[in-house]
């Protein structure tokens, strides 16, 4: 039986006719009573798990799913992992998800398929290589590898951007990442959930919180649709439909739900051996691995809980990529689809106790939750493990919209939304 | 593209539209506000699955409106001119 994977295991598994490997995790009953219960096995849910066993000694933990395993924004996202974040507190975050990828294929024993290709974001103008200049600093500070690239960087590590003089958006530079990359969405969450799993955490897919248990003013469970289950420590970790789960509990979140967009062209030769990320155009391009053009934009305009686009964002996108871009006027489109994204106002994510007792939260990524997998599930795991918050998480406690003190990247960094 | 229908003007494209959040938050009056009411009526959402009661603007006229709307179908369920809570 193999249970380890290496070079030296496939060779073996191929001359003994591939018959001893094991499913990858295993789907147990779920039982009466947890130590912990994650809701939630998205990347986020799931890297919560491995690291409740991993860091914490808790294994007697269930994730509850109720569909399939990174079947929501996990498998919906761009790939893009990246730490070009303005203010110390995200900084500190992003940077640590950022590292802990870096080592994630080993740690896992699962090839998470990381590539480090770098990441520039454009800059259109004079005024916006000044606040580039001022973002790259920032990130130096706070000890994030950052360049300004000057317009000939840029030409080298994309010369099939429109580089004419008529360009609607020309290149006066850029801000560049080396350590930023893509990574495989799926394998991020099957790697967790198989490492998980090994630990002797329980996944549990199909299975959909009905109702919590709330007693003496504490959560002590779920009602599922497989039947009860209690813990007195639970996370919820749901992307999307954070504030379907909070009204169960009896409260609300700081939150609108947005679909946001992602398409793929057919795959073609490599071309694009970086992620281009365009302010003016409102677009960001990498290649896969496959060859398909991964491209995304903003969120749609109108609060949502279809996971599937509208046509005028869609249009928006196309338009910006093109412009970006016009070598790739003859892809063809071959999908795209939807996440719906927890939107707050600081364009900061939630992680810290819910009103409730005994339910704590992580949520509120916005568009960015899939680079921030291992650093979420990290902070996530410690507070169910301990009841107290990291000193990264703190900052991003549900207390700063009434203290006032938020962290709005959207200002800091020029999220879109 | 799908259309909205404006009290004033009817139906138009979605694109004329700008969400303005739930319909019913009420700005708190009054100095001995407390912190949390703040918080509750600047940042916390009902943001419900299903049937939304919501504000609108049509930014082509410029007329604030609610819609009930349901967020996963998009289907539209009513739109009317504002009044009652929001009546100043």
């Amino acid at each position: 039986m193999t249970r380890r994977y290496s070079a030296l295991s496939l060779f073996k598994e191929g001359l003994a006719g591939q018959t001893g490997w094991q499913p990858a995790w295993r789907s147990p009953e779920p039982k009466p009573s947890y130590d912990a219960i994650v809701i939630g096995g998205g990347g986020h849910g799931l890297a919560t798990a491995y690291y409740l066993a991993k860091n914490h000694n808790i294994a007697r933990v269930a994730v509850l799913e109720k569909g399939w395993i990174g079947g929501g924004n996990t498998g919906r996202n761009t790939t893009v992992v990246r730490s070009n974040y303005y203010y110390p507190e995200s900084v500190e975050l992003y940077g640590l998800a950022h590292r802990l990828y870096e080592g994630l294929a080993k740690d896992l024993n699962y090839n998470v398929m990381l590539s480090q290709r770098g990441m520039v974001n454009l800059c259109h103008s004079t005024a916006e290589m000044e606040i580039g200049a001022r973002t790259v600093n920032a990130m130096q500070i706070n000890g994030i590898d950052a360049e300004l690239f000057s317009p000939d960087d840029v030409r080298r590590v994309a010369p099939i951007y429109n580089f004419s003089a008529d360009a609607r958006f020309p290149v006066f530079g850029g801000i560049w990442q080396g350590r930023a990359g893509t990574a495989r969405h799926d394998a991020v969450a099957w790697g967790y959930a198989r490492a998980a799993s090994r630990l002797g955490v329980d996944i549990i897919q199909n299975c959909e919180i009905t109702d919590f248990i709330i007693e003496g003013g504490r959560c002590r469970g779920v009602q599922t649709s497989r039947g009860a289950i209690r813990a007195d420590r639970i996370g919820m970790a749901v992307a999307g439909h954070s504030s379907v789960l909070a009204a169960k509990a009896g409260f609300r979140l700081p939150i609108n739900s947005y679909a946001l967009q992602a398409c793929v062209s057919e795959p073609v030769k490599p071309i694009l051996d970086t992620v281009v990320l365009s302010p003016g155009c409102g677009v960001y391009v990498s290649q896969s691995d496959k060859g398909e053009i991964v491209i995304g934009g903003g969120l749609d305009r109108i609060p949502s809980y279809a996971q599937r686009g509208n046509l005028p964002t869609l249009e928006t996108v196309i338009a910006g990529l093109l412009e970006m871009f016009p070598i790739f006027g003859q892809l063809k489109l071959m999908r795209q689809w939807a996440g719906i994204v927890d939107v707050v106002p600081d364009s900061s994510p939630i992680i810290g106790e819910s009103p409730l007792p005994g339910l704590f939260l992580n949520c509120g990524w916005g568009t960015g939750g899939f680079k921030a997998i291992p650093a979420g599930g990290t902070l996530l795991a410690q507070l169910l493990a301990t009841g107290k918050h990291n000193d990264i998480s703190r900052p991003f406690d549900l207390d700063r919209f009434a203290t006032g003190r938020l962290i709005d990247e959207a200002a800091g960094s020029g999220i879109a939304h | 593209m799908q259309l909205f229908p404006c009290p004033f003007c009817g139906p138009r494209d979605e694109t004329e539209f700008h969400y303005g959040g739930d319909a019913g938050n009420i700005r708190p009056d009054g100095a001995d506000v407390p912190i949390d009411r703040w918080a509750d009526y600047l940042y916390l959402r009902t943001n419900p699955k299903g049937t939304a009661r919501e504000i609108w603007v049509h930014m082509t006229c410029g007329e604030f409106f609610v819609m009930e709307r349901d967020t996963v179908s998009h289907k539209v369920l009513s739109s009317a001119a504002l009044g009652g809570e929001h009546a100043a």
